[in-house]
């Protein structure tokens, strides 16, 4: 047997061998030197994000059960690389709030074991796979979520989670075994292949796409949305709404390309009005939050609502542009809630009202998001600009102009929210503005990396030919 | 094969089973009755997985080994949903879904 396969799954052997390493130092070190497993983590995951991308061949493992291509492998490097950066905006939450007792490794090794279930999940190759990856994606989210024991919001926050997983999870798996039913097997090639398009196997389909926007939080599935990312510690809920939904949009999309082709007519109708649903539902509920988490987790609702325009009509294109635009997202929405974790965190100050008067104390955390709620809305300068113009691009060239429209006027809507928190921040007076943070070095270079991040990609041109040459020839 | 039972009777268990969760997960106020209501519809699928193995496709096992993750991987979602419940047990002592109202809208 040549085990220079198994190369082929490295992600997943590389984050294995650092959950291991979380645990062993977790058991080995004493209180005082509990808090060096933070520099040492973020430097392996660093190493494990960088080893990511070098190339080595790509295959498929297990009798078709684990496949990669360049394109998977694109896209565990961006959940790695949105990782990265969670880990090192949280560094300065753990080392105040997880002192002596409580283990700094266990949030490590949940986050690393979730991130392992999204890679499984996205290069699976079988529905047995898939789901396997897909709860051990979202079981450990739930306990990370609930992990401030002293605080009712956070238990609260993790009931709903868990409670919507479980629903979700089951509605999911009810529409596997009628597919299941129909076809006799589970790997995604043998269903492509003989798919007969008859009435149970629709009803399959809307019970699996029902269950996939849970985890999207597509409406009308958003409802837990809101309440877990209110209740969950910030930088979990960065976690939460970047990389969890990021991972399910790859695997939507997977999903809708490779197994469903054969009804592609159904999924465009049904991503066509969940989309203007999501978009609408979104932008209106976004407008009259008070609550900057509630307020980012609606809006990060109303982005979801767009990415369907990018994957009707199932164009090559569409692919691109929606792995682009999650690109994007991650930097922007990182960077959003990278602030809000900077001022949570010291403050404790999660209303958009407290935000009045920033600039005045705190520059550059203004500043930075300003530029990610400009990339949010997609104001042309910035990266989600671009982003959310592929998107559109992609979705007119199929002929979808009422759509595009539809995203047109709901994008202009968003602008108006994403610029009612800059305009607290940069024109409203406050009289007790929020003290001048100072912020360590974690939280600033985790913030720099997103800005780049937000002002570069849109620019470099180069990065959009590439996903663009991985994607070719896929319809 | 079953002598005498036809596929339909288990696929008619298996739908009843289901919605009979979906509608106990929408309609109970206990936490912990929710949580038996998801259990419900994995056993649902369970039902339908084994059957149509058993039926339709018995050259190989597919439908039954997945039937048998889906009852580890639900131990394991029990395992965190309930722990997560006593956790919220402490802060407000109940468990009952319109005390856990704290966040709305």
């Amino acid at each position: 047997m040549d085990f220079g396969q198994f190369l082929y799954m490295r992600h997943e052997i590389i984050l294995s061998a650092l959950a291991l390493i979380v645990l062993i130092m977790e058991i080995s070190s004493d209180k005082k030197s509990k808090a060096n497993i933070i520099p040492v983590l973020v430097a392996l995951f660093f190493i494990n994000t960088v080893a990511g991308f070098l190339p080595v061949e790509t295959g498929s493992l297990f009798g078709g059960m684990y496949k990669t291509t360049a394109l998977i492998i694109l896209m565990k490097n961006i959940l790695n690389a949105g990782v990265l950066i969670v880990f090192i905006q949280s560094a300065g939450w753990l080392k105040s709030n997880f002192t002596g007792n409580d283990n700094i490794g266990g949030y490590f090794f949940i986050v690393i074991s979730s991130l392992i279930g999204m890679d499984f999940m996205i290069s699976a190759g079988n529905f047995l796979m898939f789901y396997i990856g897909l709860e051990l994606a979202t079981i450990p989210l739930a306990a990370l979520v609930a992990s401030e024991k002293l605080k009712e919001r956070s238990a609260e926050a993790g009931v709903k989670l868990i409670l919507s997983a479980a629903l979700s999870s089951g509605i999911l798996l009810y529409g596997l075994s009628l597919l299941y039913g129909t076809n006799g097997s589970l790997y995604f090639d043998n269903i492509a292949s003989s798919f007969q398009n008859n009435s149970l196997q629709v009803l399959a389909f809307i019970f699996i796409f029902t269950g996939i926007a849970f985890k999207i939080s597509i409406v009308p599935f958003h409802l837990w949305t809101a309440d877990v990312y209110e209740g969950a510690p910030v930088n979990i809920t960065s976690f939460l709404s970047v990389i969890s939904k990021a991972s399910a949009v790859f695997i939507l999309i997977i999903l809708l390309f490779t197994v469903f082709r054969g009804i592609e007519g159904i999924w465009n109708s049904v991503l066509y009005f969940t989309s203007v649903l999501t978009m609408t539902i979104g932008n209106l509920f976004a407008i009259r939050q008070k609550n900057i988490k509630r307020f980012l987790a609606f809006s990060s609702i109303a982005q979801a609502g767009f990415i369907p325009l990018g994957i009707i009509g199932g164009s090559a294109l569409g692919f691109s542009s929606v792995v682009y635009f999650v690109l994007i997202y991650l930097f922007s929405n990182l960077g959003a809630f990278g602030v809000v974790a900077a001022i949570t965190n010291k403050t404790g100050k999660e209303s958009i009202d407290e935000y009045n008067g920033l600039y005045s104390t705190n520059k550059g955390l203004s500043l930075v998001m300003m530029l990610s709620l400009f990339s949010l809305a997609g104001i042309p300068p910035v990266a989600g600009f671009f982003g959310k113009f592929f998107l559109f691009t992609s979705a007119a060239k199929q002929g979808y102009y009422l759509l595009v429209f539809i995203a047109l006027i709901n994008a202009t809507v968003s602008l108006y929210y994403y610029l009612l928190v800059v305009k607290a921040m940069f024109i409203n007076k406050n009289d007790v503005p929020i003290e001048t943070i100072k912020n360590d070095g974690y939280t600033k270079l985790g913030l720099i990396i997103c800005t780049i991040g937000i002002i570069a990609i849109g620019f470099a041109g180069i990065i959009f030919d590439y996903i663009n040459s991985l994607t070719f020839g896929i319809k | 094969m079953i002598e005498g039972i036809q596929l339909e009777f288990f696929l008619i268990l298996g739908t009843l089973v289901f919605f009979i969760g979906i509608y106990g997960f929408l309609t109970r106020k206990n936490l912990i009755t929710m949580l038996m209501s998801a259990e419900l519809i994995l056993n649902a699928v369970n039902i339908n997985f084994v059957a149509f193995n058993k039926y339709l496709y018995p050259e190989n096992l597919e439908g039954q080994f997945f039937a048998l993750f889906i009852i580890a991987i639900a131990a394991t979602e029990v395992a965190v949903a309930v722990s997560i419940i006593i956790s919220l047990y402490r802060r407000i002592k109940s468990i009952d879904v319109e005390k856990v109202n704290e966040m709305k809208y």
